[in-house]
C-alpha cells in the first residue's frame, strides 16, 4: 500500500476497520432497486478480428486457424496491436503490445492493418439488424450492443432461448459473441463479460450474481480498478461489504468512468441509465418473419400494411411517413421510406407508395424479417365515405400528390406559390405540393404565359435609340420586331439585391411571325453601373 | 362562325409548329373552365427550352401542380395517375420531340382513362411529327399578328391563333382564327384565316 496517495488513507483506515470487524458489516446501501427493465448485452470479443477474418475468406487467401493472426493500428508510441486471434493470443500475444515486442515473441505472426473506422460502421449496422429481436438498442463501446427487451423475450420462446438464437445467428454471420440478461445496463454487461456463459440475471438475483464478478465489470477504468485491486477489493462483493460514507469521500469527485460507486448504483439500479438509441422506436410497427430467405419483399407489403393500418386506425393516428426495413441474412439492413401529404391509413395507398421504389432496396443474400414501420404519425379522426368509396375530405388529391411524389421526389411535384415581389422570377415559389396549397394569385395581363429558367441573352442586330431593337437573334433566330408595349421599368429590390445591380426596362414585342415575346434591357446607358446594357429574353406570351 | 363540338372530356393533342411558340399554351388554357386544380407535366427539354407556367401571366387564377418529368415515359405515367383522381379539372402533358413511348396504345390508355374518368387531358407536342395517334382531336396552333391595341397603335393587343383542328373523332375538321379575352373563346371563319396567310407570307418576305 506504499504507492496509494494520501487521499486513500481514510479509505484504508475504514478497510482496515472492516477486517479487525470494529464496525458490522452488512450495509444494505447497495440493496438492488426493483425494477421491471429487462437489458441485454452483446459482448463480440473480437469483432474487427472476426471481420477480417470474413472479408478473407470472401476473398479467398484467409490463413490457417493455427496461424497466429493480429491486426495493428498506429499510435505515437509506433504501431500497436489491436485485435488477435486465438492462435496469437496462445502464443502470447495482448492487445496493446507494441508490435515490434510482438513479433519477437512470435516470429511467425501474420499482421495487417486494422479498419477502426469500417469497423464502427459495420457495428452501427450491426446495431441496426439487431433490432430484429428488440426495438430499442444501441451501441455499447466499440465491441458491444445493448438492447432493452423489456417485453420481447417471450416472442424467442423466453430469455434463455433468446439468448441461444442471437449467439446462433451471430456465429452464422461469424461472430464470436457472448450475452447476458439483467434488469440493469451494468449488471448485463458485466455478466456478459465476465460472468458464466449465457448468464441471465431474474431481478431477485442480482445482488448475489454481481458480487461474484471481479471490480471490472463496473465499467470503471484500468487505473480505477488497479487502485480498488491494491485496496485488497477484487470483487463486487468486496466492495459492497465497504462502508459507503468513506468510499463517497474518496471517490466524490471522480468522473463515472472513474467512480466504482455511481458505477455500482446504476448497476444496481439506484442510478438512472437511459439507453441511448440512436432514434427512438417507432410507436406503430408490423412485422413479418419469413421461413426462408427471400429476394423480393413486394408480396407481404399489402398485408403488412392492412396490419399497420389497423393498428393506426385503433389509437385513431394515421401516418406521415412509413419506412419499410428489410433484415438481411446477412446482418445488414436496407430500408426504404414514403411520405404521404396528409395523414393517411389507407392501407392500399400505402402499399402503393411503394411501387417502383423497392429496387432501392439492397436485398443482399435474401432477407427474413420485413418490417413496416410508422416513425411520424399524426391525430386523424374518423372519416365517412361516400356511397362510392370515394373520400369527401380531399384526400383523394393528397393521394395522387403522395404517389407523385413517391415517383418524382418531394422537389419533382411542385406548386408554385405567389410572392410580393416586384423581380419576376422572384414573384413565385415553387414549393413542394406536400406542403399544402397556396394562396390564389392575382393575374397581371402584362405578364407572360411561360417565363424562361434563366433570361436568355439576345443579340441586338439593330438598335433603336428608344424602345426594343428593331432586330434582334435568339437561339440563331432572326426576330423582327413589329409592334412593341412599353417599357414597363422594373427597379432592383435595393434590401434584397447586390449594390451595382442594374434596373430591367421590359418590353412586350411582337416580332414578324406574331410570336410575342417578353424582352429587356438590364440597365440605361449612363447609369454608371457598367457598359452598355445588354438585352435578354425572359418570357412568352401566349 | 362554327365550333367544333368534341366531348368534354377526353384526349386531345395540340402540335405546335414553332417550338418555342407559346400559342398551344394559350389556347389549351382558354379551353379549361375549372375551378379545380390542374396537373401539369413537363418533361426536361419541354422545360428547359421553353420554361414553365408563369403564375402571373395566366389568364385567369388556376391552382396549378406541376410535375417535373425527366423522361417522356414518365410524363405519360404522371398523366395516367393524375387521370385517375377525380380532384383535378384537367391533366396537361408537353412532350418535346417523337419519343418512342408515345405511339399508338399509349395514346389510346390516356383517350380511355380520360374518357372513363371525364378528366380532360390535353398533350402539348412541341418539335413533333403528328404521327400515328388515338387522341380524338388533334391541333396544330400557331400564333397570328394580334389584334390592335384598344389605345396604342404601336403595341400589340389581344392575340389571336391559327387553329388548325386536323384530325376529329366526332366533330367536323377545319382551320379557324381563335381569339380568347379571358372568358370566352371564339372561333372565327377560316376565310379570315386565309388572309392571316396571306399577311404572314407578307411579313416573312
Amino acid at each position: 500500500m506504499s504507492r496509494l496517495s494520501s487521499r486513500d488513507m481514510d479509505l484504508a483506515a475504514a478497510l482496515k476497520q472492516l477486517e479487525t470487524g470494529l464496525q458490522t458489516p452488512a450495509p444494505d446501501w447497495a440493496k438492488p432497486k426493483p425494477s421491471g427493465r429487462r437489458i441485454l448485452s452483446l459482448h463480440l470479443p473480437r469483432f474487427a478480428m472476426d471481420r477480417w477474418q470474413i472479408m478473407a475468406d470472401r476473398r479467398g487467401d484467409s490463413p490457417p486457424a493455427d496461424m497466429p493472426c493480429a491486426l495493428a493500428v498506429d499510435s505515437a508510441r509506433g504501431a500497436m496491436i489491436h485485435a488477435t486471434n486465438h492462435a496469437a493470443e496462445a502464443a502470447g500475444v495482448y492487445i496493446g503490445a507494441r508490435v515490434v515486442d510482438m513479433r519477437a515473441i512470435c516470429p511467425a505472426l501474420y499482421l495487417d492493418h486494422a479498419d477502426v473506422d469500417s469497423d464502427a460502421r459495420a457495428l452501427e449496422r450491426l446495431m441496426l439488424w439487431s433490432r430484429r429481436w428488440a426495438p430499442w438498442t444501441a451501441r455499447d463501446g466499440a465491441d458491444g450492443i445493448v438492447m432493452d427487451i423489456t417485453g420481447c423475450a417471450h416472442l424467442f420462446g423466453g430469455e434463455d432461448a433468446m439468448l441461444l438464437q442471437i449467439e446462433d445467428r451471430l456465429a452464422g454471420l461469424g461472430l464470436n459473441s457472448a450475452s447476458a440478461i439483467a434488469p440493469t445496463h451494468g449488471a448485463a454487461w458485466g455478466l456478459a463479460r465476465f460472468g458464466t456463459v449465457r448468464a441471465v440475471c431474474p431481478p431477485d438475483q442480482l445482488e448475489t450474481q454481481i458480487s461474484a464478478l471481479p471490480v471490472r465489470a463496473l465499467r470503471i477504468t484500468d487505473d480505477t480498478t488497479l487502485l480498488l485491486n491494491r485496496l485488497g477489493l477484487k470483487t463486487i462483493g468486496d466492495l459492497i461489504a465497504v462502508p459507503r460514507v468513506p468510499l463517497a469521500r474518496r471517490f466524490a469527485r471522480a468522473p463515472l468512468a472513474e467512480n466504482p460507486l455511481m458505477r455500482l448504483d446504476q448497476m444496481v439500479g439506484k442510478l438512472a441509465e437511459p439507453l441511448d438509441a440512436p432514434d427512438d422506436p417507432p410507436r406503430f410497427i408490423t412485422h413479418a418473419r419469413l421461413p426462408e430467405p427471400v429476394q423480393d419483399p413486394t408480396e407481404w407489403i399489402p398485408q403488412l400494411a392492412q396490419d399497420l393500418c389497423a393498428d393506426l386506425e385503433a389509437a385513431g393516428f394515421g401516418a406521415r411517413r412509413i419506412t419499410l426495413t428489410v433484415y438481411r441474412t446477412d446482418g445488414d439492413v436496407s430500408s426504404v421510406t414514403v411520405a404521404t401529404s396528409q395523414p393517411s391509413r389507407d392501407a392500399a395507398h400505402l402499399a402503393k407508395l411503394f411501387d417502383g421504389k423497392l429496387d432501392r432496396i439492397d436485398p443482399g443474400y435474401g432477407f427474413d424479417l420485413i418490417t413496416l414501420a410508422a416513425p411520424f404519425v399524426e391525430q386523424m379522426g374518423k372519416l365517412q365515405h361516400r356511397l362510392d368509396r370515394r373520400a369527401t375530405d380531399g384526400s383523394e388529391l393528397a393521394q395522387t400528390i403522395d404517389r407523385l411524389t413517391a415517383r418524382f421526389g418531394p422537389r419533382g411535384v411542385l406548386r408554385p406559390a405567389p410572392l410580393e415581389r416586384h423581380i419576376p422570377e422572384r414573384s413565385e415559389q415553387w414549393r413542394p405540393a406536400m406542403a399544402g396549397t397556396p394562396d390564389p394569385a392575382a393575374t397581371h395581363p402584362r405578364r407572360p404565359i411561360r417565363l424562361l429558367e434563366h433570361p436568355e441573352e439576345i443579340r441586338v442586330l439593330y438598335a433603336v435609340p428608344e424602345g426594343p431593337p428593331a432586330q434582334f437573334v435568339w437561339r440563331r433566330q432572326v426576330h423582327r420586331v413589329g409592334r412593341f408595349d412599353g417599357p414597363e421599368r422594373i427597379a432592383p429590390e435595393w434590401w434584397a439585391d447586390k449594390p451595382g445591380t442594374r434596373l430591367r426596362d421590359y418590353y412586350k414585342v411582337e416580332d414578324q411571325h406574331g410570336l410575342r415575346l417578353w424582352i429587356y434591357r438590364e440597365g440605361v446607358l449612363g447609369d454608371l453601373r457598367g457598359a452598355e446594357p445588354r438585352w435578354f429574353l425572359h418570357g412568352l406570351f401566349a | 362562325m362554327s365550333r367544333p363540338t368534341p366531348k368534354d372530356a377526353t384526349l386531345s393533342e395540340v402540335f405546335s409548329p414553332r417550338a418555342i411558340d407559346a400559342a398551344a399554351v394559350g389556347f389549351v388554357l382558354a379551353h379549361l373552365d375549372t375551378a379545380k386544380p390542374v396537373l401539369w407535366i413537363q418533361d426536361r427539354l419541354s422545360r428547359k427550352e421553353t420554361g414553365r407556367p408563369h403564375l402571373r401571366g395566366l389568364p385567369r387564377p388556376i391552382e396549378i401542380i406541376h410535375v417535373d418529368a425527366n423522361r417522356p415515359v414518365d410524363v405519360l405515367w404522371a398523366m395516367e395517375e393524375g387521370l385517375r383522381c377525380a380532384a383535378f379539372g384537367a391533366v396537361l402533358g408537353e412532350v418535346w420531340g417523337d419519343p418512342a413511348v408515345l405511339d399508338f396504345t399509349a395514346t389510346k390508355r390516356l383517350a380511355l382513362r380520360s374518357e372513363a374518368h371525364r378528366i380532360p387531358a390535353w398533350l402539348i407536342r412541341r418539335a413533333a411529327t403528328a404521327g400515328l395517334s388515338a387522341a380524338r382531336n388533334r391541333w396544330r396552333v400557331a400564333s397570328l399578328q394580334s389584334l390592335k391595341h384598344p389605345w396604342d397603335s404601336r403595341a400589340p393587343g389581344a392575340p389571336v391563333w391559327e387553329a388548325d383542328l386536323f384530325r376529329s373523332r366526332w366533330g367536323k375538321t377545319g382551320r379557324w382564327v381563335a381569339q380568347y379575352d379571358g372568358t370566352r373563346l371564339t372561333f372565327d371563319h377560316g376565310v379570315e384565316a386565309d388572309a392571316y396567310d396571306d399577311q404572314r407570307r407578307e411579313a416573312e418576305r
